[in-house]
């Protein structure tokens, strides 16, 4: 295994080096996006691969990022206690939600629409308290002094972002190694089979579900706060609802939900479509983006469930090797 | 003092009104999707999509080409059914034995397909029929008539589906096939023509909806989501394949809605209904009317 270990390394020696030798400023910025949501969808799949399928994480998303903005344009909270201010808010609206569904065994179908109903409202929180938040029009945070950019985390040169999504989106995959090595990943895998034979052989049901959903929303609150933090401006439609969540799912499953890279190969996919559809089509791309998404996604779910990525692998696996080599 | 509780209850009165009309809408929708997930097993995700396309529809017939409502109607109604059946026969079938997430997901991919499809192809503006139907005044009291329309359609649409139920003999099958899916195919009959026509049957609902709710709504691609969730939560609230219970839920929420929008803006209205059905889903998960086991 150590060639495994070499390859990730010289990798990500490579992604930190990138920007000091490569600094077109347009294709860093959608590197960072693309960190920035593999990182949410990476979250997502923590929970998703156990076939916890939450249609609640635009709602998380959107909880992370408004919370951030708010404190620090009305109180004046700096987002480096912000962040972890909104990542607790998510994991409270995450514990509150989940605890009553995992304890009446809400599962399949149910789940996935009281989730649904979750960042409903959410969406419907943000749109109503427009006082504050500025509604559907959505919502810029307001710019630091000159001079105190770090304690407000916002840098104007995309390679400082590019680092800080470049770290957060390790962490990404640090938690779902974490996941997939722990006692927790055969205990989810057991209950996503039979929960009753799971609490049979002593697996606490609820107690390892809720772990799994706190990490996931926790992570996801973070990347809400990130994507904020870079963007300086976010509307409900774009952190929070219904589509989000949706995207999330997708971008998940064509990557390839039971691998750790999957998600970020899914978001890389996306967002690479998304802009070369826009800067091909120009304004007359609106629409076709989500046309070939929804295409794919459906295509993926009949033909191919466990995405590109996890198909890819699985094809290299099951090829019998020839003898001699390592 | 007097004076300020006759004018209270009026605009109550109002409320409850209105929202006793909204609910016969909510209920048609609710009546198509626990159709489609009582029979088949399926949750449309996609659904109030269809109803979008069936909006549009009507508004390109109406509008553009310039047939009277009341010959449009019929034609958006056979629209959305075919669509429904093309729904059923091209992404549905071939997963009916995969997990019900993946089914669940693949509607979702159809929500995004249509969403984008109606995007590219009538553009994102707000369209209307132009068609405005006088204000009904009782009292001081004021309803359209373009509601009040709506719930008797949608009444009469409800009632339709429940003589074709009990007293044809594909509505038998039908009945029989929600019942338990094993045997009916060992009876004799045709599961997959009784899936093809359930869907269909579905999507009629959908166009039967879109009708009423392009007399009261701007179209544009994203009405779906305005009242798509709404539905889902009702159908859920029910109970997932209960046709009563849906009926029932379609108007618990719409008077939510209604009366939250009373006191304070629509949207908390939409909040108290989601906070509503998510306290619901923990005191009763299987639905209003379900039975303890």
């Amino acid at each position: 295994m150590n060639f495994r270990h070499a390859a990730w390394g010289i990798g990500l020696a490579a992604l930190i080096a990138l920007p000091f030798v490569y600094r077109d400023p347009y294709h860093l910025h959608i590197l960072v996006l693309i960190l920035i949501w593999s990182f949410a969808y990476t979250a997502w799949s923590i929970m998703g691969r156990f076939g916890l399928v939450s249609l609640g994480h635009g709602g998380f998303m959107g909880v992370g990022a408004y919370v951030t903005a708010l404190l620090w344009n009305h109180l004046d909270v700096s987002p480096w206690i912000g962040i972890p201010v909104s990542m607790v808010a998510a994991g409270i609206l995450a514990l509150v939600v989940a605890y009553p569904c995992f304890r009446f065994r809400i599962t399949g179908h149910y789940f996935v629409l009281v989730t649904l109903a979750l960042s409903g409202i959410v969406l419907q929180v943000i749109t109503a308290t427009r006082d504050y938040t500025g509604g559907s029009l959505g919502y810029t945070p307001n710019r630091a002094r000159s001079g105190s950019g770090l304690m407000a985390l916002q840098f104007d040169d995309k390679t400082t972002w590019y680092l800080i999504a470049l770290a957060v989106w390790v962490l990404g995959l640090l938690m779902w190694r974490w996941v997939d090595r722990s006692m927790s990943r055969y205990a989810m895998e057991a209950i996503s089979e039979d929960e009753d034979a799971a609490a049979a052989a002593g697996v606490n049901v609820t107690a390892e579900k809720l772990k799994i959903t706190l990490i996931s929303a926790l992570m996801t609150a973070l990347a809400g706060a990130l994507y904020c933090q870079y963007q300086m401006f976010i509307s409900p439609d774009t952190v929070s609802g219904i589509a989000v969540s949706l995207q999330m799912v997708f971008a998940a499953i064509v990557g390839g939900l039971y691998v750790s890279l999957g998600p970020t190969v899914g978001a890389i996919i996306t967002i690479l479509l998304a802009e070369v559809l826009r800067i091909g089509f120009g304004t007359k791309a609106v629409g076709w983006d989500n046309l070939v998404y929804g295409l794919l996604l459906v295509i993926f779910i009949i033909f191919l469930p466990k995405g590109i990525l996890g198909s890819v692998l699985d094809r290299l696996k099951t090829q019998p090797k020839p003898s001699g080599t390592k | 003092m007097q004076g300020f509780l006759d004018i209270f209850d009026i605009y109550l009165l109002e409320a409850v009104v209105n929202g006793i009309l909204l609910g016969g809408v909510l209920a048609l929708l609710a009546l198509g999707l626990n159709l489609i997930f009582g029979v088949i097993d399926v949750t449309w995700i996609c659904y109030a999509e269809l109803v979008m396309i069936g909006m549009y529809g009507m508004y390109y017939m109406v509008q553009v080409f310039g047939l009277p409502y009341w010959v449009a109607a019929p034609i958006a109604i056979m629209l959305v059914a075919a669509l429904g059946a093309l729904l059923h026969y091209i992404v549905i079938a071939p997963l009916l034995t995969a997990p019900p997430i993946n089914q669940l997901l693949a509607t979702g991919g159809v929500l995004f397909i249509l969403q984008s499809f109606a995007t590219v192809a009538f553009g994102i503006d707000f369209r209307n029929l132009g068609i405005r139907l006088p204000v009904l005044a009782i009292g001081d009291m004021h309803f359209s008539y373009s509601r009040l329309l709506a719930f008797i359609a949608a009444l009469l649409g409800m009632l339709a589906v429940y003589f074709f139920m009990t007293r044809t003999y594909t509505g038998t099958a039908i009945r029989a096939i929600s019942q338990d899916r094993q045997i009916m195919s060992l009876m004799g009959v045709d599961t997959k023509r009784i899936y093809l026509i359930t869907s269909a049957l579905g999507g009629a609902l959908a166009g039967l909806a879109a009708c009423l709710l392009v007399l009261q709504y701007d179209v544009h691609p994203f009405v779906g989501l305005s009242f798509g969730p709404i539905t889902f939560l009702i159908c859920v609230l029910g109970g997932l394949g209960n046709f009563v219970g849906g009926f029932i839920a379609a108007f618990v929420f719409a008077e939510i809605i209604s009366l939250g929008g009373l006191f304070s803006d629509l949207e908390w209205g939409y909040v108290l209904a989601f906070a509503f059905f998510i306290v619901m889903m923990f005191i009763r998960p299987a639905g209003l009317l379900a039975r303890r086991s």
